[in-house]
């Protein structure tokens, strides 16, 4: 199993080193040509607008929807920006490129700025094998589901109901950062999906 | 990363305590602040003193804009007192991007950083290019929702401002001069002491936090983690492309870049490739090509030729 992280800006080290703690054999992806042999992708969090100029000057776009269609694709927060095929917050986006990849609305920094940043216990059934143990979620300037179409499940929300974490066949978003933990969970679910 | 920020959050919990205030979990805690950080790795953070210029930081690929005034380099060439900027002109730089917006406070200014947390400032940088309200104390910083970067140039400074509750940490190097030399002194001091750090026998941890003027929880953390418990990034002088990539390879980060690109001759194709130049900061064909035709670099001051009285890089404590 070979897994890439998006390596053109942000925590791309914080999830090669748990993929690499799970045994998978883990690439910064930096160019296109990276995404040669590899089981499945991650876009990890940074700045969605930075990730998203990077991958269009350096002829990403295309080759990554390319892999989606075959492969697992897995991105968190920035990620889950980048991988939406609408976004919307009422304030202009600057042209913001995004892959439309996956069938939901996402609305960016939809919880505030960075003083309103903040952690929370959530539960996902998904990666849970039936046992109910929290996941310990980190929002920082993070996105939300506002919709989610077609195939796409919802398989997280806050207590208020709020959409956080939705899967598409081998596609997998989630607004929050399981990077930033010591919990491996998702990885570990993420990695089932690219097998 | 995890077990380091769990120390630093025994530290702020000990503290926040007495202080009254509850920082665990939810809004605010360490791991957010620290978190915002994590998300700026591999980027740029530009000097902005206009809307107009923000944007342009923007476009050019920006993880985050510092809202100032007045540039180092104007700073420098000004003189006077320098201080926190007006929060009306930082909240129209807040209204132009959807990028995290920062500002600076000067060391030991607490009010302003008040100001700033109020106004929803990202990210505040208590700054020594900023003239210091405070010749013996830095800010508190643990009881601030809104999260700190601070200027080091060993590991003992950096340790001790991310004692007071920083949860990022710069090189000073020395701001506004276009001259990288002290960006790479300090880089290399701070990663150079942690190299040293790691072959050290636990029994003398102790005394080398004694020296250094570090807390011994911090010291003890970073020789585990073999880095700083926080996001490390440079600052102070960086004008290049090359700079911005000589500094990631020396082993930052990401960078921040002040007077380097505004002060350019034609700053938007300046501000991208010094963008580029960090992503791809160990590909010398992407450098060369992302360095062709850029136009006249900001005017540079040889930091040698500078007298202590006007270096900035003294300032802290």
């Amino acid at each position: 199993m070979k897994i890439g992280v998006l390596a053109l800006q942000g925590a791309f080290i914080e999830h090669i080193k748990i993929l690499r703690d799970l045994g998978v054999e883990a690439v910064e992806v930096r160019l296109p040509e990276d995404l040669e042999g590899l089981d499945g992708l991650i876009i990890p969090g940074g700045e969605s607008t930075t990730i998203g100029k990077l991958a269009t000057m350096y002829h990403f776009m295309e080759p990554l929807r390319e892999f989606a269609a075959r492969k697992a694709m897995w991105g968190t927060c920035a990620g889950m920006i980048f991988m939406a095929k609408e976004i919307g917050d009422g304030r202009s986006n600057h042209g913001q490129p995004l892959l439309a990849i996956m069938d939901i609305l996402v609305d960016r920094n939809a919880f505030g700025r960075q003083v309103d940043s903040f952690e929370v216990d959530l539960d996902v059934p998904v990666i849970n094998n039936g046992a109910v143990a929290p996941f310990p979620a980190v929002f920082i300037r993070a996105p939300r589901l506002v919709a989610v179409k077609g195939d796409t499940q919802v398989i997280a929300r806050l207590a208020d109901g709020t959409a956080v974490a939705a899967q598409e066949g081998k596609w997998l978003v989630t607004s929050f950062h399981p990077e930033l933990t010591g919990d491996d969970r998702f990885h570990k679910y993420f990695l089932k999906l690219a097998a | 990363m995890a077990s380091a920020i769990g120390t630093v959050q025994i530290l702020e919990e000990h503290m926040s305590n007495k202080n009254g205030h509850s920082t665990q979990g939810g809004v605010g805690s360490f791991k957010v602040k620290t978190g915002l950080a994590q998300m700026l790795k591999g980027g740029v953070i530009m000097d902005v003193v206009t809307p107009e210029q923000a944007i342009i930081a923007e476009r050019a690929g920006a993880v985050a804009v510092m809202a100032l005034e007045r540039v180092p380099a104007d700073i420098r060439a000004q003189g006077g007192v320098a201080r926190m900027s007006d929060p009306g002109l930082i909240k129209e730089i807040i209204q132009s991007v959807t990028i995290p917006v920062m500002a600076k406070a000067r060391i030991g200014h607490f009010v302003e950083a008040q100001i700033l947390e109020a106004i929803g400032v990202d990210y505040i940088d208590e700054s020594e290019v900023l003239t210091p309200a405070d010749e013996e104390h830095h800010i508190y910083k643990h009881p601030f929702k809104v999260p700190f970067v601070c200027g080091c140039r060993n590991l003992g400074e950096a340790l001790r401002r991310i004692g007071e509750g920083a949860a990022m940490i710069r090189t000073k190097g020395e701001a506004g001069t276009g001259d990288v030399v002290e960006a790479v002194r300090h880089a290399r001091t701070v990663l150079g002491e942690i190299r040293r750090l790691q072959l050290m026998p636990d029994e003398e941890l102790m005394s080398y936090a004694k020296t250094i003027g570090a807390p011994y929880a911090l010291v003890k953390e970073t020789k585990d983690l073999g880095r700083l418990p926080v996001v490390n990034f440079a600052a102070g002088g960086i004008a290049t492309p090359a700079d911005a990539a000589l500094m990631m390879q020396i082993g930052v980060d990401g960078v921040f870049v002040g007077s380097g690109i505004f002060k350019s001759a034609d700053p938007a194709p300046r501000a991208k490739a010094i963008v580029e130049a960090t992503t791809h900061y160990n590909n010398p064909e992407i450098l060369a090509r992302v360095s062709e035709n850029l136009g006249e670099p900001m005017v540079g001051i040889n930091v040698s030729s500078l007298p202590e009285s006007e270096q900035l890089a003294v300032r802290g404590w």
